[in-house]
C-alpha cells in the first residue's frame, strides 16, 4: 500500500504518480490522505490500481477514469467520475451535481445521495445511487443504466435516448419523452447484477423502469410544443 | 463564478475567533473570485453604527471625525484602511446621514445598524482581509464574498456584501436577468439601489419585503417567484442567517452544521479548517428551498 499525504504532496505530483502507473504495476493499492476538498483528484487514471481517498473531494474527482478503482470515503463535489470510460468509482458519502456525466463505461456507486443532473448525457456508464437523485437526472442520457434506490427529483430522464432508468422510490416528475416501461425478465436480471456489483441491499422487483418514448429523436411538427 | 462563505455561531465560545475563521474561508475561495472581496461582520451591538468608505481616507476621515465631534461629542470614529465605523446615538443617525451626504459628497455609506459592519474593496481576498484586519474581528455571525465580476464593473461599489437596510446584507453567486425591471419597482416603493449591480437589487428586494413585515425566511420565499436568474444567496440580519438557491441550482453550495455553528461555503474546501468539521452534518442545500437560522 502506497500512502500519499496531500498535506506534504501537491495535487499535480499525486496525479502524475497515479497516472504514471503502467499496466503491470506492482503498486496496485494506493491511499490518499488529507484531500481537503481538492479539485481534480485522481483524474485520468489508466491502470488497474485501487485508490482510496480518505476524506471529501472537490470538483471532478476520478474524471476520465479507465480501469482504476477509486473510492472516496467522504463526499464528492460536482462532476465526480465525469466521462469515465471503465473501472469503478465508489463514493461513501454524497455526490454533488452531475455525477457520472457523459460517462462511457464503468460503474459509479454513490452510497449517499446524488444531487441534480446525475448521469446527465451518460453514454454507457452504469450508475447506482443508494439514496436519492436530484432534478434533471439522466438528462439526454444515451446509453447505460441509472439505478436509484431512493427517490428521483423533477424531470427525470428529460429528452432521454436509450439509457435505462430504474427507480425504487418515488419520481417527482418525468421529463419530456420519458415514460414508465414494463419491467421484463431481462431487466430484472440486469438490475440484480447491477445491485450486486454496487453492494446494494434491494430486490429488483421493488423497482420501476423508465425509458424513452422515442418521440423526440427526430423533429416532428406535432411535437413542437414539447420542445 | 464568485465564492461565498458564511458562519453563524450558535454558541458564545467561537465568537472571538469569528474573524479568523471567516478570513481563512474567504482566502480559500480566492480561485472563485479574485477581483474584489468583502465581509459583513455582526459584532458587539451598539446603539447605532455606520460603516463608511472613502477613496481618499487620509484627508477625508480626519475631517469627518472633526465634523462628527462638532455634531455630538459622544460620536466616535474607528478607521480601518479605506473604511471607518462611526458609532453614534440611533436618534441622531438619520439627521447625520442626511448632513453627511451634503458635506462629504465622496463618502460612501456601506451599511448601518446595531451590530453589522461591512468592509469591501477591490483586490485579492488575502490583501483585502489584511487591510481591514479581518482576522482580529469578533462577532456572532458574518458573511463574505470573493467576486469574479460579470454584471457590473470591478469597483468598490460592485463588491459584495450589499447592504440596503439596517443590519441586513446579502452576497450572491450568479446573475439576475430581471434586475432592471425590479429596480424600477423598488424605486416606486422608495427603496434606493445605489449601484448598477444586479446583486444589490436582490438585497434591496429583500429589504423591501422585510419592511412590508416579512421575516427573512418569508422574504427569501417571495424571492423565489420574483427574482429571475441564477443565484445562490447568503443573507445576514441582526439575528438571522439565510441561504437560498434558485430552482436550477447550477451555483454550488455546501452547508455544515454542528452544535456550535452553521457554516456555508461555495465549496467544501472553504469549510475544511472549521473546528469539528469532521463530525459536522455536511450537506448540499436543496434547490428552491429556504434555509434560515434565527437567534
Amino acid at each position: 500500500m502506497q500512502t500519499i499525504d496531500m498535506a506534504t504532496t501537491d495535487l499535480r505530483s499525486l496525479n502524475a504518480m497515479l497516472q504514471g502507473q503502467p499496466q503491470d504495476t506492482n503498486e496496485t493499492a494506493w491511499e490518499v490522505l488529507n484531500p481537503r476538498g481538492a479539485h481534480a483528484l485522481a483524474v485520468g487514471l489508466d491502470a488497474p490500481i485501487a485508490v482510496t481517498v480518505r476524506g471529501s473531494t472537490g470538483y471532478y474527482c476520478a474524471g476520465m477514469n479507465k480501469q482504476a478503482s477509486v473510492t472516496v470515503t467522504g463526499s464528492a463535489g460536482p462532476g465526480v467520475a465525469e466521462n469515465m470510460m471503465s473501472g469503478t468509482v465508489v463514493i461513501d458519502g454524497d455526490a454533488s451535481q452531475y455525477a457520472g456525466a457523459t460517462g462511457h463505461g464503468g460503474l459509479l456507486v454513490v452510497k449517499g445521495n446524488a444531487s441534480s443532473r446525475c448521469g446527465i448525457s451518460m453514454k454507457g456508464i452504469d450508475i447506482v445511487v443508494h439514496g436519492n437523485v436530484g432534478h434533471m437526472s439522466a438528462f439526454m442520457a444515451q446509453k447505460g443504466n441509472l439505478v436509484v434506490l431512493g427517490d428521483a427529483g423533477d424531470a427525470l430522464g428529460d429528452s432521454l435516448y436509450e439509457a435505462r432508468l430504474f427507480v425504487r422510490g418515488s419520481v417527482k416528475s418525468l421529463g419530456a419523452d420519458c415514460v414508465e416501461k414494463e419491467m421484463r425478465p431481462e431487466h430484472l436480471t440486469l438490475l440484480a447484477e447491477l445491485l450486486d456489483r454496487a453492494g446494494a441491499d434491494a430486490r429488483p422487483e421493488e423497482f420501476r423502469r423508465y425509458g424513452s418514448a422515442r418521440q423526440l429523436y427526430h423533429f416532428k411538427v406535432d411535437n413542437a410544443s414539447a420542445y | 463564478m464568485c465564492g461565498i462563505v458564511g458562519l453563524f455561531l450558535k454558541t458564545e465560545t467561537l465568537r472571538p475567533r469569528l474573524g479568523g475563521l471567516l478570513t481563512d474561508m474567504l482566502i480559500t475561495m480566492t480561485d472563485r473570485g479574485p477581483d474584489s472581496a468583502g465581509i459583513a461582520v455582526y459584532g458587539a451591538p451598539q446603539d447605532h453604527k455606520l460603516t463608511v468608505q472613502s477613496d481618499t481616507p487620509d484627508t477625508v476621515f480626519p475631517a469627518l471625525e472633526h465634523w462628527l465631534q462638532e455634531q455630538d461629542a459622544t460620536i466616535t470614529l474607528r478607521r480601518l484602511d479605506t473604511h471607518a465605523v462611526v458609532s453614534l446615538p440611533a436618534e441622531r443617525a438619520g439627521a447625520i446621514r442626511a448632513a453627511l451626504a451634503g458635506d462629504f459628497p465622496g463618502l460612501r455609506v456601506m451599511g448601518s445598524g446595531k451590530a453589522m459592519e461591512i468592509f469591501k474593496e477591490v483586490g485579492l481576498p488575502r490583501d483585502v482581509a489584511d487591510r481591514f484586519g479581518l482576522r482580529e474581528m469578533a462577532g456572532s455571525h458574518g458573511i463574505g464574498h470573493t467576486r469574479m465580476a460579470t454584471e457590473s464593473a470591478v469597483t468598490t461599489d460592485g463588491a459584495h456584501p450589499f447592504s440596503t437596510g439596517p443590519d441586513q446584507c446579502l452576497v450572491h453567486n450568479g446573475s439576475l436577468s430581471n434586475h432592471n425591471g425590479l429596480r424600477r419597482t423598488l424605486a416606486r416603493e422608495g427603496i434606493t439601489v445605489s449601484s448598477q449591480n444586479d446583486s444589490e437589487v436582490a438585497a434591496a428586494y429583500l429589504t423591501w419585503k422585510m419592511r412590508e413585515g416579512a421575516n427573512l425566511g418569508q422574504a427569501l420565499e417571495a424571492g423565489l417567484s420574483d427574482l429571475d436568474g441564477f443565484y445562490t444567496f447568503v443573507v445576514g440580519t441582526e439575528t438571522g442567517f439565510g441561504v437560498l438557491r434558485d430552482p436550477v441550482a447550477c451555483k454550488p453550495a455546501v452547508l455544515a452544521e454542528t452544535e456550535d455553528y452553521v457554516a456555508f461555503g461555495s465549496e467544501y474546501r472553504a469549510l475544511v479548517d472549521l473546528p469539528g468539521i469532521d463530525t459536522a452534518r455536511v450537506w448540499e442545500p436543496e434547490p428552491a428551498t429556504v434555509y434560515f437560522w434565527e437567534r
